[in-house]
């Protein structure tokens, strides 16, 4: 952790020791290529992107409070042949600068990544305007932008790692950067495939950001019923991993997503069309926030409220499994 | 710059043409050519390419350093037409210099053409960025010059803005960070004919005074007669001041060149008949002979 005045505590609430892993990764693939430009709109001590500019100055671009004129700024420098990776809270940058991004990055494929943290309701007790529940189904309606979501700070090296050649655009949806850790070692992410954290025969998780490690001990609580979950990390959701979704299908008999979003045409929405379209009729279930404004608390609170956690997900798990025997 | 590209024939090097005579007669064309392709489409913006054909002559045809046979060469300068609904009085310059078959400009607008009535870069050689949202490329030209100064390169960027287009919020958020990097190889130009698509822009959302706005956000400000082909092509070729952004700004006439379109909004969009369309040619004409 960065050095920080200890009479302030307001920053322990939106921000954590995994945010750090971004900058670091970044500042490292930058040690290698001069191809690589950071910029954000005056947030990087939020999200610890002051890392890479302690160690790039030259190539760190601080534009203010100005997120729209980043997002075009950012066409226009990856244009000359730069991978250019734009930061601010998630409700910005999928809802105030949509049109940035499908216009200027999405239309015009440039290898722009936006780094989206912040995402679902992380920022708690901040309230809507900075609540980003509708991300994924914006993003995943633009055509040449990839979707990824890493879930914890090992996958986000790994993300980055796993998408810098990536020639056209890509939106990763990020956490507060206090996720629990899911991955002991840097995974390969590789674009377009969910990754099987489990196994099981009895039903199929697929889930997504935060919701990934409370849906592991989901899992645990329900083995100890005598129930085997299998576990898919939703790390890209454009494009979908159909062959995973399919035989998660076909294998265990019924679905359940699971994430930080509205329960429209998110996540779930996309596993959905895969098991429409196939023509396989199994019990499917999309968890996620509801369909309205969240309240403010704390982000922990929240998910305990709105039961993205272990119970919660067990909870879902179980009635989908009734309803399946029945 | 003593880079090897002058040696290359291929390029078209900056400043190369002061014969103002024949920059004027290129503006004329450019009118011409834009009728025709209107033609096809059914529709299209005439008084909008004429307010501001007389600095698209200027750019392509002497201010511009270009290479039509390598449309992505790393030292091109940029010109970016945030007024992309413009690109009709655009695609037959490039079409001219080989940066894409004459033919293609015969299937404009139709199903499956590269050409569409706003630039599209993915398909048009020469188009250095998309546009067609209005507002935002100024803020890729900022992108375009900082990436200059990250690389070493002498190229200049210059963005095409309409008055109109000075409405949105983004082009200050632009206009604020040019200043704060101090870009001085990026120029913007200002088409300021006074007109949007509902009326005078002062009526509308008034933007004056538009040099006074940009001077106070740390620019360098100049302010021409936007079809005087030698104010232009002075104005074009002075370098900005070191550390400044430098904004032109063209006072010009929508529909200049055509009588019944002159300061006429209504001419923004449309499409001649056919007794019109003769007496707009042979007005334009009557210039060229």
């Amino acid at each position: 952790m960065r050095p920080k005045d200890p009479r302030s505590w307001n920053v322990e609430t939106t921000m954590g020791d995994t945010s750090l892993v971004m900058g670091d990764e970044l500042a490292t693939l930058a040690d290698e290529r001069d191809d690589i430009v950071v910029m954000t709109a005056d947030l990087m001590t939020s999200n610890g992107l002051d890392v890479f500019h302690a160690r790039h100055p030259d190539r760190f671009i601080n534009t203010g409070i100005a997120e729209q004129n980043m997002m075009s700024i950012a066409a226009g420098i990856a244009s000359n042949g730069f991978r250019v990776y734009v930061s601010t809270f998630a409700s910005f940058a999928s809802l105030l600068c949509a049109e940035q991004m499908r216009t200027d990055l999405a239309y015009a494929a440039m290898p722009v990544r936006v780094l989206s943290h912040h995402a679902g309701v992380s920022m708690g007790f901040y309230g809507t305007s900075h609540h980003a529940v509708e991300d994924l189904a914006i993003t995943r309606a633009m055509a040449g932008l990839m979707v990824a979501a890493p879930c914890d700070a090992n996958s986000i090296r790994g993300t980055l790692r796993a998408t810098i050649d990536h020639d056209g655009p890509v939106y990763l949806r990020l956490g507060r950067g206090r996720e629990k850790p899911v991955y002991q070692e840097v995974p390969l992410m590789t674009p377009g495939f969910f990754s099987k954290l489990r196994e099981g025969t009895d039903l199929t998780i697929i889930a997504t950001g935060i919701a990934v490690a409370e849906s592991l001990s989901a899992a645990d609580i329900l083995a100890e019923q005598g129930t085997q979950i299998r576990v898919l990390n939703a790390a890209y959701i454009k494009p979908i991993d159909r062959d995973a979704i399919l035989t998660g299908a076909r294998e265990t008999g019924g679905i359940l997503s699971v994430e930080e979003h509205n329960p429209n045409a998110g996540l779930g929405g996309a596993v959905a069309e895969v098991i429409a379209e196939a023509g396989i009729g199994i019990p499917f279930r999309r968890f996620a926030l509801p369909d309205e404004y969240a309240l403010v608390a704390p982000p922990s609170h929240l998910y305990r409220h709105y039961g993205l956690s272990a119970v919660g997900i067990a909870d879902a798990a179980r009635s989908l499994l009734d309803g399946k025997s029945s | 710059m003593g880079s090897a590209h002058e040696l290359d024939d291929d390029i078209l090097e900056r400043f190369r043409s002061t014969d103002e005579h024949e920059l004027a007669k290129r503006a004329e064309w450019i009118r011409l050519r834009t009728i025709d392709l209107v033609e096809i489409a059914g529709s299209g913006h005439y008084s909008s390419v004429f307010s501001c054909a007389e600095m698209l002559s200027v750019l392509y045809y002497s201010t511009l350093r270009l290479k039509p046979s390598d449309s992505r060469w790393a030292d091109r300068d940029r010109f970016l037409l945030g007024k992309g609904h413009v690109a009709i009085g655009l695609y037959p310059c490039l079409a001219d210099l080989g940066f894409f078959p004459q033919s293609w400009l015969e299937d404009y607008t139709r199903l499956g053409s590269p050409l569409g009535d706003h630039p599209d870069m993915t398909k048009v050689p020469g188009i250095d960025f998309s546009s067609g949202s209005i507002g935002h490329n100024l803020s890729v030209g900022v992108g375009m010059a900082l990436a200059a100064r990250l690389k070493g390169q002498d190229y200049r960027t210059l963005v095409m803005l309409g008055d109109g287009e000075l409405n949105e919020g983004q082009v200050w958020e632009a206009a604020m960070s040019a200043a704060h990097y101090g870009l001085d190889s990026l120029a913007a130009i200002v088409d300021a004919n006074g007109l949007g698509l509902d009326g005078p822009i002062e009526d509308i959302m008034g933007i004056e005074p538009i040099e006074l706005k940009f001077e106070s956000f740390g620019w360098d400000v100049e302010s021409i007669d936007g079809h005087d082909v030698q104010q232009i092509r002075c104005a074009f070729e002075r370098p900005n001041p070191d550390g400044k952004p430098r904004v032109i700004v063209a006072r010009t006439q929508k529909g200049k060149g055509v009588s019944f379109m002159e300061g006429s909004p209504y001419w923004h969009l449309g499409y001649l008949g056919p007794e019109d369309k003769e007496i707009a040619i042979r007005e334009i004409q009557s210039r060229t002979d």
